[in-house]
């Protein structure tokens, strides 16, 4: 994948993390995304098209995505209320939209989120696209943003 | 003052709500897509309507250019994640008089929600 769709994503999930929870996040080394690897609580999918195309995923572990949503709703929210998935799409929302605004010249759009909510569940997205791990850390835990993206043919499936 | 919210997350519309409450304007009616948002203008009327882009059913560019062709005049913020030049140039077009980008700042919403009605009443 290219490297440079990677810095914006780094960008982007610091800058809504601080800016609407006022929570700093620490960047760890983005790695592969190997089959296997460790499973996921909750999971916020987003989908891209256009000139880019492919998913990001924001996944955590349950307390960490509890702690976040709590701050970013103002509520303690549990993960089986209907408000969770909401608010942690939104985040994944907010977190592509401004990484892709950083993909100079490049027409791109967004769908809107899904959300998975389940013990220790793996994400797939397309056999012939990398995903690229990028580890978080912050004062509510750790959690990550996964990038599996690539060039696209340029016509976006969602357009405004 | 009427303002209406038009986002498809629960979650955006109740950060907006608090905002608006600590600056007064209590009268508000909410739309979770345009095409909700346009089933509801009719009986509201609202003076101010805050409009997120990515909806379903029917995305907020479709509802601005909707509602504007209904003679309606009332001031409209688009609040989104859509932040290219391009984009917001879109939108003015489309008849926005306002935009604010995701993630946002009480401070900042507050600003552009000021700047935009003593714009509307100059």
């Amino acid at each position: 994948m290219d490297q440079s769709y990677i810095i914006p994503f780094v960008k982007s999930v610091q800058n809504v993390f601080e800016t609407m929870l006022q929570l700093p996040v620490q960047i760890g080394q983005p790695e592969i995304k190997h089959p296997g690897d460790s499973g996921h609580d909750v999971s916020a999918i987003i989908g891209m098209s256009g000139d880019v195309e492919g998913s990001v995923v924001l996944s955590f572990p349950t307390a960490t995505a509890v702690r976040v949503v709590s701050i970013f709703t103002g509520t303690e929210l549990q993960a089986d209320h209907e408000d969770f998935a909401d608010a942690v799409g939104e985040l994944v929302n907010m977190v592509s939209g401004g990484a892709k605004a950083q993909f100079t010249g490049k027409d791109v759009s967004i769908s809107c989120p899904s959300v998975v909510v389940g013990q220790s569940h793996q994400v797939y997205g397309r056999k012939d696209v990398v995903a690229i791990c990028i580890p978080c850390d912050s004062d509510c835990g750790e959690f990550n943003v996964e990038v599996s993206i690539r060039q696209g043919a340029g016509v976006p499936s969602n357009a405004g | 003052m009427k303002v209406m919210l038009v986002d498809d997350s629960k979650t955006m519309r109740n950060i907006q709500k608090g905002i608006l409450t600590q600056l007064g304007y209590t009268d508000l009616e909410e739309a979770c897509d345009g095409l909700d948002a346009l089933s509801k203008v009719g009986a509201f009327q609202p003076e101010l309507l805050l409009v997120d882009w990515n909806m379903p059913n029917m995305d907020g560019l479709t509802f601005v250019k909707k509602y504007r062709e209904q003679g309606n005049k009332s001031p409209i913020i688009m609040v989104t994640t859509e932040a290219e030049k391009s984009r917001v140039v879109e939108a003015i077009k489309a008849g926005v008089n306002n935009y604010v980008v995701k993630p946002f700042t009480p401070d900042l919403l507050g600003e552009r929600i000021k700047e935009t009605l003593s714009r509307v009443a100059a």
